[in-house]
């Protein structure tokens, strides 16, 4: 068998056909989203979806690229592509194109260009290179800071563009990190501050030190009790608890100083902070408007939705931001339960394998990558998911090959493919 | 382990996610029924019931109904049309179209408001043919009443147009529907609206109906309005504002037995056809600017006068509950009653002499209240004790307050207690009794509606105890059973005390003992009454002016087991036995006989006009007063 041949076969054509599965699913849903009495064909490009089939057909162009690239490319030239990438970033603040307040976008010619979207593969391959790296210790306080600068320099440069979304999706990493040996006092002490900074939103920030107070006192006198005659315990136990209460009055600051009313507002709705009926309907129907509209599209679409083309919340323009962000809502109304279930369940089965086969990996480099673009395909999925079903607050990130925009597919193309590559050439150790 | 926890977490979203969706999609479903009225693709149409009928307390049929047809439009549904044609149909000028659609899109884009409100029928009919050209335009049928009286305006009141207040206030309604905005279309609004019909229809993109949306789940069906029976006797109402044309005040007629409001009379009023259909705004527009008539004002509820000598007769009953005088206590009138160091003087009318309870009554002697109010106040250490006490007493009559009744509108009125004078009115602790003496005589502070008037005379005419005063009589021919209407109230004077006001108020009307109304008698009816007239100011450029004096009578008949008690007021009609006097007389004869054989007062009543007496504060002229 030549080389081409056995290269063929071992490609994971499952996940190549998951991949195609949804962004034809997607693209079928954003053109039931933008069609118009006006549009004169599937390739009109003065629609949204003509020009979503003109970026999902350059995606299979850059596919058959990356599949024909050297697999030891990737690895080799991943801190140039990196620094390339942090580059662009910075570039773009520069020169980069205001739409809606944010300097996100690159504008060449007639089409904008999305770098966020592609420093997501660039970390992912600098993170694989460094931790692959047969020098790294993750159990090193050092080296564990490194990492965290790679991983943190992008959402860095993104946060000043501002796009917060972008920026988020890079807790991702922390899987990933997870994953290669973080230690696990990091996974809790994530989830504490988590807790805290929910219960102080909740209760206020009285009633919360106070339970911590008592909670961290009960604790420290009654399970540490022996160890406590050691003084570095005792130091270690105040310290937190100090570093806590702090935590809590900067919480309690933050929200209430430094977040913008807005910023507020999407925590009170999704937390439930707001008691009074009548104040909270009204939140409702303003700034809550496009979760509530896109919940009464999505429950208006019961269990075998409306049909396609026959989405009629879709279509009267309720849902904001329709063809991008909120592009779940079409599938629900259209396809109703049953559709949204498999939609749902197609990007679950997806990530699994992903995950699956990363795990198989014997080379780190390919492990560490193919994990981390199962935990960043997972992040954009369950935020962008959940905000649009309103179990999460408003959060502007795309559906991963759903959502409509060429940087956005692309992006997520390379990140998927990139990996598909490094998956089929394990046999072949390099 | 750590290999396993994105697995977990994948999962587990996935999990969640699908049950939240089905959540939303499978079981919750007034996320969709809540907000079907918003969604574009569903077209509401509404079904509205009858308004229910009123009838008047011996069955007359006093409000009906006929059809109205409003125009309604949405304006995101409009397409380009023959707009010169349209405005042909509809009567209008394009200037006036440009100005509606404008007003029309303000409002709202989705939800339909009304273009034309309230077409004549063969308008219609005309144009209903043509409708399907006029896209984003239908025409939606709804019932406006229909009187079939030309009196008690104030009583029935009417319905109108919602407006952004009752919007808000009331999520039942939409834009163009009809409410109650005063009378008892106001306080019984939910009895006699029943609840609309809804039904939603589907649409697809391109407007065209599909059907009913989920098989009718949704739909629900009109509930017609209930009927009621009103208190109001309508040929006595329409006899009580025949004999008001020309003059300005107010008549209530109530049952002792049971606080039913046989009259409620306000002059000057107007037809309430008045403000039915297209032609309401415009009416009711120059009816509300009427500053000098003020038709819209319901004088029986809502103008607050000293009420006067009848007052005297409450005064009476709390100084023998407080047994400060007896039946048999006189006291000297010297042609008033001379008071304070400087011997400052209250004038009376009555011709001097002894004056006990009944004849002070009878003769309205103001020295002889003057004493007695001055004796009650007396009995406790501090005049503010002394007039909390006397306060407590007037006020079990239900006075000084609203009756939370069945009135769309009403006022307090006022009784002062002590601490009012102390805390507002002096502002000091230092006051004398002869401060306040005005109150005996019911004027000074003490103010009193028409109904609060016959409220009073009515619990006088009970002995004691009384029926809160209200318009219902029967609901869908059940009579009501609100306790607050049905039950008794006690004042807390002793039954036996009202035997020698009675008595006096009976002599009011005795040739013999020189009442005040002597001349007013209704053969065959005993009578009681009491004549009152009251002092009254104006402004005028700025000078405080005295006008000629409000004429009072209230009065109840029989005197044993009564049927009607009564309170007229006659602004600026001088004496109280001139003008409110004879006309209580009349209204009384007029109900319990049905017929009049005082013809000759009648048509005295009827032909007087006292608009010349009200041109004279506005003539801008000096003008004489009680001639």
């Amino acid at each position: 068998m030549s080389r081409e041949v056995k290269f063929i076969k071992k490609i994971d054509w499952f996940s190549i056909l998951l991949y195609f599965l949804l962004v034809g699913i997607g693209w079928i849903n954003i053109y039931s989203a933008s069609v118009t009495t006006a549009s004169t064909g599937f390739l009109d490009m003065s629609e949204l979806y003509g020009k979503q089939l003109v970026f999902i057909i350059t995606s299979i162009f850059l596919i058959i690229l990356i599949l024909s690239i050297e697999a030891k490319f990737y690895e080799r030239f991943s801190s140039i592509i990196y620094i390339a990438g942090l580059l662009s970033l910075i570039g773009v603040i520069i020169f980069g194109k205001n739409i809606n307040g944010a300097t996100s976008w690159y504008a060449i010619g007639g089409f904008t260009l999305q770098p966020s979207e592609f420093a997501k593969v660039t970390t992912v391959l600098a993170l694989a290179k460094f931790l692959s790296d047969i020098q790294t210790n993750i159990y090193n306080f050092k080296h564990q800071l490194i990492a965290f600068a790679i991983i943190l320099s992008p959402p860095l440069l993104i946060m000043l563009q501002p796009d917060a979304g972008s920026a988020m999706v890079y807790m991702a990493f922390f899987f990933v990190m997870y994953r290669e040996g973080l230690p696990a006092i990091y996974l809790w002490i994530g989830l504490l501050l988590i807790l805290l900074f929910i219960i102080t939103l909740k209760l206020g920030y009285i009633i919360t030190i106070v339970a911590t107070l008592i909670i961290g006192l009960v604790c420290i006198f009654y399970f540490f009790r022996k160890q406590l005659k050691r003084k570095r315990q005792t130091s270690l136990a105040i310290t937190s608890l100090v570093t806590a209460i702090m935590f809590i009055l900067a919480v309690n600051y933050i929200f209430y100083n430094v977040f913008k009313q807005h910023h507020r507002d999407r925590f009170t709705l999704v937390l439930g902070l707001e008691k009074d009926p009548v104040k909270l309907e009204k939140m409702r129907k303003t700034f809550g408007f496009n979760t509530n509209q896109s919940e009464i599209a999505i429950g208006s679409g019961g269990f075998w939705g409306k049909g396609w083309l026959k989405g009629t919340r879709t279509r009267g323009d309720f849902v904001p931001a329709q063809d991008t962000d909120y592009i779940f809502t079409t599938v629900s109304e259209e396809w109703g339960f049953l559709g949204s279930a498999i939609v749902i369940f197609l990007f679950v089965v997806l990530l699994l394998r992903i995950l699956n086969r990363a795990e198989q990996q014997k080379n780190k480099f390919s492990r560490v990558y193919g994990y981390s673009v199962a935990a960043i395909l997972f992040f954009h999925f369950a935020i962008n998911i959940g905000m649009v079903i309103g179990l999460f607050p408003t959060v502007g990130i795309p559906l991963p090959f759903f959502s409509y925009g060429g940087s956005g597919l692309w992006g997520f193309t390379i990140l998927l493919f990139i990996f598909i590559k490094l998956d089929a050439n394990r046999i072949n150790e390099w | 382990m750590r290999k396993l926890l994105l697995y977990f977490v994948i999962i587990s979203v996935g999990v969640i996610y699908t049950g939240r969706l089905s959540y939303l999609q499978l079981f919750n479903d007034n996320v969709v029924a809540t907000d079907l009225t918003n969604d574009s693709a569903i077209k509401t149409v509404y079904d509205y019931p009858q308004r229910g009928y009123v009838y008047d307390r011996n069955g007359v049929l006093l409000v009906a109904n006929q059809p109205s047809y409003d125009v309604m439009v949405i304006p995101r549904e409009v397409k380009e049309f023959d707009i010169p044609q349209f405005c042909k149909l509809l009567k209008i000028t394009e200037e006036e179209y440009q100005k509606k659609i404008e007003k029309a899109k303000r409002y709202s884009w989705r939800i339909p408001s009304v273009f034309v409100a309230q077409m004549a029928k063969k308008d219609y009919a005309y144009l209903q043919e043509k409708m399907h050209r006029f896209k984003g335009f239908y025409i939606q049928k709804r019932s406006i009443r229909n009187y079939q009286t030309a009196v008690g305006a104030n009583v029935l009141g009417s319905i109108a147009e919602v407006n952004n207040a009752d919007l808000e206030k009331n999520p039942y309604y939409q834009s163009g529907e009809l409410i109650g905005k005063t009378g008892i279309e106001k306080s019984y609004e939910d009895v006699l609206r029943g609840v609309k019909g809804v039904k939603y229809i589907q649409k697809d993109i391109h407007n065209k109906v599909l059907g009913s949306y989920k098989n009718g789940r949704h739909d629900t069906l009109a509930v017609n309005g209930r009927d009621i029976q009103i208190t109001i006797d309508s040929k006595l109402q329409e006899y009580g504002e025949k004999l008001m044309i020309n003059k300005r005040g107010g008549i209530v007629a109530i049952e002792p037995s049971s606080g039913e409001i046989l009259a409620l009379v306000t002059a000057p009023s107007y037809n309430p056809n008045l403000l039915v259909g297209r032609k309401r705004s415009k009416n009711y527009t120059k009816l509300h600017y009427d500053s000098i008539n003020k038709p819209l004002y319901d004088r029986g509820l809502l103008a607050m006068y000293p009420p006067g000598s009848p007052f005297k007769t409450l005064n009476a009953l709390v100084a023998l509950q407080e047994e400060v005088i007896t039946p048999q206590t006189t006291y000297t009138c010297r042609n008033g009653y001379i008071y304070g160091r400087s011997g400052r003087k209250m004038g009376c009318h009555c011709g001097s002499g002894k004056r006990n309870v009944v004849n002070g009554v009878a003769k309205s002697c103001n020295a002889y209240f003057a004493n007695a109010y001055r004796q009650i106040i007396s009995n406790y250490e501090t005049p503010r004790e002394g007039m909390n006490v006397w306060s407590n007493h007037i006020k079990s009559f239900g006075l000084g307050d609203y009756f939370d009744n069945d009135l769309s509108t009403g006022r307090k009125g006022r009784i002062p207690t002590g601490d009012y004078y102390t805390d507002s009115y002096f502002k000091h602790n230092k006051w004398h009794v002869l401060n306040t003496i005005s109150n005996a005589i019911g004027q000074g502070q003490v103010e009193m509606t028409p109904i609060q008037l016959a409220h009073m005379t009515a619990t006088i005419a009970n002995r004691g105890h009384y029926f809160t005063p209200h318009i219902i009589k029967s609901i869908d021919g059940k009579p009501i059973e609100n306790d607050h209407f049905t039950k008794p109230k006690y004042t807390t004077i002793d039954k036996e005390h009202f035997e020698p006001v009675i008595q006096g108020m009976h002599d009011v009307f005795s040739m013999k003992k020189g009442g005040t109304a002597k001349w007013l008698n209704v053969p065959g009816i005993e009578i009681c009454g009491k004549t009152g007239t009251a002092e009254n100011f104006a402004i005028i450029d700025s000078v405080r002016t005295q006008l000629t004096d409000h004429s009072i009578f209230v009065a109840f008949a029989p005197k044993d087991n009564p049927k009607i008690a009564i309170a007229v007021f006659v602004e600026n009609g001088y004496y109280g036995a001139r003008w409110a006097g004879k006309i209580s007389s009349l209204m009384i004869e007029k109900y319990l006989k049905g017929e009049i054989t005082l013809k000759a007062m009648e048509k005295l009543v009827l032909e007087k006009s006292l608009e010349d007496e009200y041109a004279k504060p506005l003539s801008g002229e000096p003008f004489t007063i009680n001639e």
